[in-house]
């Protein structure tokens, strides 16, 4: 049995905390939150493709590290840890996935390296309005190579290069890439409940678009691309998961109330003691889904909802008791409870919510028991 | 990252696995209603497993282990499992009282007692609950005093319950007052006893789930020697700690109904609208969360395994298996009562889904909860020993016990 991470994966790890300890403290994270024109924090961006993150899992061939995915996790959580205010979500595990996972050959040597080097922002475009995208419900049309249609809420919309589009051509739904720079494309910003992660409407009237993936595939392709990407985030999830917990315990035992400090108080203990269980009941799944996602394994479906359901409902839990523990202070704008909060909507709605996702878990377990 | 065997690990599974081919039973003895599930079967093949070493693995060699690995243990239990073996009832005997006991007694008591325990020939109990103190073991009041003769023996009056197996144990350690005027973690004694003592009386507990897995024990003028003494006089608090660490391990979590006999059960049973139950859409978010939980749970055994397996102490991640599974247990064996609407009230095997197992959870879950550390002491292990918190007030550490405050 070796169902953890190698010792050369837990010194990256180490390395990438140490980075982000110093590049990236809250008063940065506040950097992006206080000032509404910064969509993110451009410094650290550039520090980050500099490490070679962007490209961990992207092969060599490709101007990767080509690590591997579990090299990739191990960093995901890092950066959950700090709510690191960058697109690398986008960019890393939807767009640069699904290009790996669809791309054809010239759009492969395209894009990848690009992504890599940490010269373009992308982005994943498939909501459209409340609710999952479905079939049915998809607006957008592709025609002639030409894509018109409304996209929102569209993570680092405002800011990336590149979109992969969800849209329907004859009737069907494939996914596009389009280039955000060019013409036929507006953008507005979004207000959200998390500032350090920007959004936004996009509008297409004509934009120049190409395929990714087969005609018709779509639907399929973003399925698969959400499991990866899901199983990534549920990294971020549980770093961030746990640094409430680290902040929680580390108020509790400064803390005076009624003469002791709260830390002594078992209603303080069982709070603290439930976070951890629900962090690592996230922590485990999120492991059994690297697994899947290093071996591209067929249980990666189930692996991927259990990591997300896990990982997402671990987050707003010890998001919300951290600011319980800490009390009125945890209200305030100047303590950083509220940064975890806040990025615990963004990660638990940005691919999809948890009821979404148990529905999928459950239509794969009555799929799999009737077969 | 994987689930595979390392090279000697997989050398060890094949070596058992053939043992067990050629040794194991083919076919399952039934209970013969004694209270130890098949005893005679379970004796027989723990003796088998004792010649062989494989009976504790990873006790010394000296004891009759194998001096073997944790990850070596769990190998041959993953394997063992596969057969229809007898139920085990050595677990608390090899497990706790034992390796209590020979960690404090001398050479010729660790000869009397450990190979005939190994061999299952004697079996053990644990007499550390009262009426008085389940949490709080260290409140016992069991007493153990000075025999009147100046023998140096000594006397046990005090009733112990919630003792599992003692209605067919040999041997027990048994947790005593001996200095009342002492603050109470101060004045405890542990002595081994033999229950076959007609001071000794077991009758066993009529538990709300109908059956009787326990007992309580009254101990009347029960005379034991000096040398039955476990550890210093007055040190029996120390000594217990050293039983109660491996209590954790031993308890295991939640077994019966599970996410896949709800999922089963809810495609037979008609939901709101005449469709099958499992369209519901509140019942699939609740299969959903079991199933997390579940996978949760499976996973972090294998990060314990995996520790294990790297020679590494596991870290604590092991402690919150009890915690989930039990309250799991009680959920899903009620939702899958409430989906059955009236219908849920009947409870009769011939009637009731699953040969009635979701009502067996609902009325046996509540004792799982409470058992081998209820799910409040679990949270404040987990808070003071993992997190590191500080432990509660003690408003009783400095008092002699024979002052403390007492409830019923």
């Amino acid at each position: 049995m070796n169902f953890d991470f190698s010792d050369d994966q837990k010194f990256l790890k180490g390395e990438a905390r140490k980075f982000l300890d110093a590049n990236c403290p809250t008063a940065r994270v506040r950097g992006v939150l206080d000032d509404e024109g910064k969509a993110y924090d451009a410094a650290l961006w550039k520090a980050v493709a500099e490490q070679g993150w962007l490209g961990a899992a992207i092969p060599e061939e490709y101007g990767g590290l080509g690590l591997g995915h579990l090299e990739l996790c191990a960093i995901a959580e890092e950066l959950g840890r700090v709510v690191a205010p960058i697109p690398f979500a986008s960019t890393v595990y939807f767009v640069a996935e699904a290009v790996m996972l669809a791309g054809n050959e010239e759009q492969k040597s395209w894009l990848l390296p690009k992504i890599a080097a940490g010269e373009v922002i992308c982005c994943m475009a498939t909501s459209e309005g409340p609710g999952p995208a479905t079939e049915a419900s998809l607006k957008t049309t592709v025609k002639d190579g030409k894509i018109s249609g409304v996209k929102l809420p569209v993570t680092d919309g405002d800011i990336a290069n590149i979109a992969l589009v969800l849209a329907k051509e004859n009737g069907k739904p494939g996914l596009y890439s389009v280039d955000l720079d060019g013409e036929g494309v507006t953008r507005e910003v979004l207000q959200t409940l998390d500032p350090t992660r920007d959004a936004a409407k996009l509008t297409f009237k004509d934009a120049p678009a190409i395929r990714v993936g087969d005609a018709g595939a779509g639907l399929e392709i973003v399925e698969q691309v959400f499991d990866r990407a899901a199983i990534l985030l549920a990294f971020e999830q549980c770093g961030g998961a746990d640094r409430c917990l680290e902040m929680a315990k580390a108020y509790a035992l400064e803390r005076y109330a009624f003469g002791r400090v709260i830390a002594s108080y078992q209603a303080i203990k069982h709070k603290l003691a439930d976070i951890y269980v629900k962090n690592e009941l996230a922590r485990s799944n999120a492991y059994y889904g690297a697994w899947a996602l290093n071996t591209d394994a067929p249980e990666m479906p189930l692996a991927a909802s259990a990591a997300r359901i896990a990982a997402s409902e671990a987050f707003w839990f010890a998001a919300k008791e951290n600011i319980q523990t800490h009390g009125g202070i945890g209200f305030t704008w100047e303590m950083d409870c509220h940064l975890y909060y806040r990025r615990s909507r963004q990660l638990g709605l940005v691919a999809g919510a948890p009821r979404v996702w148990k529905e999928r878990l459950v239509s794969h377990l009555e799929r799999r028991n009737a077969a | 990252m994987d689930f595979n065997d390392s090279p000697e690990e997989a050398a060890y599974r094949t070596e058992v696995k053939a043992w067990l081919d050629a040794n194991a039973p083919k076919t399952a003895v039934a209970d013969d209603g004694e209270g130890g599930g098949s005893m005679a079967a379970s004796k027989a093949w723990q003796a088998k497993k004792a010649a062989a070493r494989y009976a504790q693995i990873t006790w010394p060699k000296e004891w009759g282990g194998a001096g073997g690995t944790p990850i070596q243990q769990v190998i041959f239990s993953q394997e063992e499992a596969r057969y229809p073996v007898p139920g085990n009832p050595f677990q608390i005997g090899l497990g706790m009282c034992v390796p209590t006991v020979a960690t404090f007694a001398d050479q010729a008591t660790k000869d009397r007692f450990v190979g005939p325990a190994l061999r299952g020939e004697e079996i053990w109990c644990q007499l550390f609950s009262e009426p008085s103190g389940g949490s709080d073991v260290a409140a016992a009041r069991t007493k153990a005093v000075p025999a009147p003769d100046g023998s140096g023996d000594w006397l046990i009056s005090g009733q112990k319950v919630w003792t599992t197996g003692a209605q067919f144990s040999d041997f027990g350690i048994v947790v005593c007052r001996t200095d009342p005027e002492a603050p109470k973690h101060k004045g405890l004694t542990m002595f081994w006893v033999d229950m076959h003592d007609p001071g000794i009386e077991v009758k066993p507990i009529h538990q709300m789930s109908g059956g009787s897995g326990f007992n309580e024990v009254f101990f009347t003028d029960v005379r034991v020697k000096d040398s039955q003494r476990v550890g210093a006089l007055n040190d029996g608090w120390k000594v217990s700690l050293v039983t109660l660490m491996n209590e954790r391990l031993a308890v295991g979590g939640a077994s019966g109904a599970g996410w896949r006999e709800f999922m089963e059960a809810a495609r037979a049973v008609p939901g709101l609208d005449g469709a099958p139950a499992l369209k519901d859409q509140a019942l699939r978010e609740k299969l959903a969360d079991w199933y997390v939980q579940a996978e949760g749970l499976k996973h972090t055994r294998n990060r314990t395994m995996t520790a294990l397996s790297k020679g590494q102490t596991p870290g604590p991640e092991s402690s919150i298996g009890k915690i989930v599974s039990a309250l799991q247990m009680q959920d899903l064996g009620n939702t899958a009562i409430e989906m059955l609407d009236q219908f849920g009230i009947i409870n009769d095997p011939e009637l009731a889904p699953l040969q009635a197992g979701f009502h067996s959870s609902v009325m046996f879950a509540p004792g799982l909860r409470i058992a081998g550390g209820t799910d409040e002491i679990l949270k404040n292990i987990i808070a003071e020993r993992v997190l590191g918190l500080p432990g509660d007030i003690r408003v009783d550490k400095d008092v002699a016990f024979k002052d403390m405050p007492t409830g019923r």
